[in-house]
């Protein structure tokens, strides 16, 4: 019995997450193994040694949405090292690949997990409708069960493991269905401290009126020396890569203190924020349900609050 | 082209969900919305139609109910619906559902299958791959932009870091986010219309699907126990009287921010 662990490369090695779940696996079932998806390095196996696995199935392919292959290599994999568990994050890539490898092996994908025990069944955690309730499903089909984890859902923790033995993975023919080819790949990177490890986080959202306001809130991040969020409507509005985004969808931080600018406080932004530290909220509007996980909630226009921020900021340092 | 584009009804958005207390699987009310994820789904086949003729046909699982979700998307322009709607469905997980979509959508021999990325309210983001798994075809996922080339399709596929652009011929299935493109509203013309459209409804038999693979007992899981997360206590909400930004101050100060 074994529990594997997704992994795509991002930025040249593992994910926050992969890491993340590399540690709760080591706590879980058995031999911890790495599926690596990405060019891969040996200070990336080391990386992924180092949080508990003992093996990585690395697959080398970057030319092609590789999913479909993937899938079928893994169903492959799986009848060999029989593992009882696979952990996938949230990725696009973690998603394409645990769809597609559940309708191969028609068992259920249990999402947005943020606890997992093997002691009996695999039961699993998740926060659903929301993140307003959460539920323990116990799987009932037959090994392996799927799991997508929420980011920040484990901390993690290096184990001090040696370096892991590397199996390279050939992907099988998928015909047609593994005909999709990245023809060009695009980097929007965003500049200042990564938004999911940064201690302070200044987000805006809608109500900053337009793609043109967005800069007094890279400026305050700045000033405090933290990361800039995003409203997923302020993505969608392309004023602001995806990257910025925070939410369900997008990235879940925990910085000490965040401050939300003309944010609403949906749901699914919520969701992605609301285990920070201080959070601090600016709105016009009383009734935004932003105040309502806010420890200090302005009413007022961002565009006057905002900019005497940046003054009171200046002036003191 | 026949595009089917994958529409879920959801009890409104606004309202709180109630769960069944034994079962613990959602309620589904007899007055249903169109899913607003799926808006785009639906803009982005209507789009493509106008561009190269063809069909578009809306297909969704769940409880058929009053069908004003539906008629919704039917309304913006969509030509025909197929709805599956089974006491046997009730309890469907993720795969479930894949698999009722996937089995209609063979029905209807589509050539492009557009869905959302994820359901705003079941969200596991993974009913697309699993229908294209099961379909057997390519998957062009998180689109936020799209265009057809000469014997397929093309996107801009959202990634960690930015986008790549990624191609594949037909037969295909593409997720679309929610800035691809800008949903037009309904017209009283195309809400008139609607009302004369088909709607074809099926039962999992009608598919020829194995009432045992799907719904609750299909699903391979069960929620054993289910309880509200703690939410976070509200703090001091204040009016700004121009001096809002110094409170904010005080209590970067306080953080040690400053
Ligand atoms: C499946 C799904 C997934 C989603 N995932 C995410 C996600 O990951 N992240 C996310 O953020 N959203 C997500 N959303 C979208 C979410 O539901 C909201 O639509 C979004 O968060 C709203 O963004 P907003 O607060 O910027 O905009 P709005 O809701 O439009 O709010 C703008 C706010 O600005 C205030 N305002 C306006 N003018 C001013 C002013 N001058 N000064 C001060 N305040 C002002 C208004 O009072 C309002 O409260 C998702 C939705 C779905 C269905
Ligand atoms: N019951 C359903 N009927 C029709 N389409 C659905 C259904 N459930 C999910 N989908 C489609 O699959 C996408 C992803 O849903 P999910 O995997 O539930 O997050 C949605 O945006 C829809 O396009």
């Amino acid at each position: 019995m074994a529990t594997w662990v997704f992994s795509e490369e991002v930025d040249g090695g593992p994910t926050t997450t992969a890491l993340e779940l590399l540690t709760k696996a080591r706590s879980l079932d058995g031999e911890v193994a790495a599926i690596y998806l990405g060019e891969g390095s040996d200070e990336t196996f080391a990386a992924l040694g180092d949080h508990g696995a003992t093996t990585v199935y690395h697959i080398a392919a970057t030319d092609t949405l590789a999913a479909a292959g993937i899938a079928a290599a893994l169903e492959s994999l799986i009848a060999g090292g029989s593992p009882r568990i696979i952990l996938f994050g949230l990725g696009n890539t973690d998603r394409d690949v645990v769809g597609r490898l559940s309708a191969r092996l028609d068992r259920p994908v249990l999402a947005n997990a943020v606890d997992i025990s093997a002691s009996g069944p695999v039961a699993v955690t998740s926060e659903i409708l929301g993140g307003t309730t959460k539920v323990v499903t116990e799987v009932r089909a037959e090994a392996p069960a799927l799991v997508i984890a929420r980011p920040k859902a484990f901390p993690a923790e290096p184990s001090g493991g040696a370096a892991p033995t590397v199996i390279p993975v050939e992907l099988p023919d998928r015909g047609h269905a593994g005909e999709a080819r990245i023809t060009s790949r695009h980097a929007e990177s965003s500049e200042g401290p990564d938004l999911e490890a940064a201690a302070i986080v200044v987000s805006g959202g809608r109500g900053l009126g337009g793609a043109d306001k967005f800069p007094m809130i890279e400026e305050l991040a700045t000033l405090l020396g933290g990361a800039v969020g995003a409203t997923r409507a302020v993505v969608d509005s392309g004023w602001v890569p995806y990257s910025m985004q925070v939410g369900q969808t997008g990235k879940t931080v925990k910085p000490g203190v965040y401050i939300a600018c003309g944010i609403s406080g949906a749901m699914q932004h919520l969701v992605g924020m609301k285990d920070s530290g201080t959070i601090i909220a600016i709105n016009k509007d009383p009734e935004a349900p932003i105040f309502g996980v806010a420890d200090l909630g302005i009413v007022g226009d961002v565009h006057s609050v905002v900019p005497a921020l940046i003054e009171a900021l200046k002036t003191k340092s | 082209m026949k595009i089917a584009v994958c529409v879920k009804q959801i009890p409104d958005p606004a309202t709180p969900y109630q769960l069944d207390p034994t079962t613990h699987w959602v309620i589904r009310p007899p007055d249903q919305v169109m899913d607003d994820t799926d808006r785009y789904g639906v803009e982005v086949a209507l789009q493509l139609k106008e561009a190269s003729e063809g069909e578009v046909v809306l297909v969704s699982m769940g409880p058929a109910g009053n069908m004003q979700g539906i008629r919704q998307a039917l309304a913006m322009g969509a030509d025909k619906a197929v709805i599956i709607d089974d006491a046997e469905l009730k309890g469907s997980g993720a795969l479930s559902t894949a698999k009722v979509l996937a089995a209609a959508i063979k029905r209807e021999g589509a050539d492009l299958v557009i869905a959302g990325t994820e359901s705003s309210d079941g969200y596991t983001g993974v009913v697309p791959q699993q229908i294209s798994e099961l379909l057997d075809v390519p998957a062009l996922t998180f689109a936020r932009k799209f265009e057809k080339t000469e014997t397929g399709i093309r996107i801009e596929r959202q990634t960690q870091s930015g986008y790549d652009v990624v191609e594949c011929g037909l037969p295909a299935l593409i997720s679309v986010t929610a800035g691809v493109v800008e949903p037009r509203y309904p017209t009283f013309k195309g809400i008139m219309q609607a009302k004369q459209k088909p709607v074809d409804q099926l039962t999992v038999s009608d598919l020829g699907l194995d009432g045992d693979s799907v719904g609750g007992s299909g699903s391979g899981q069960d929620i054993t126990e289910v309880s509200p997360v703690p939410s976070r206590q509200a703090g001091q909400v204040i009016e700004d009287d121009g001096e809002g930004h110094l409170r904010i101050v005080e209590l970067l100060e306080q953080a040690k921010v400053v």
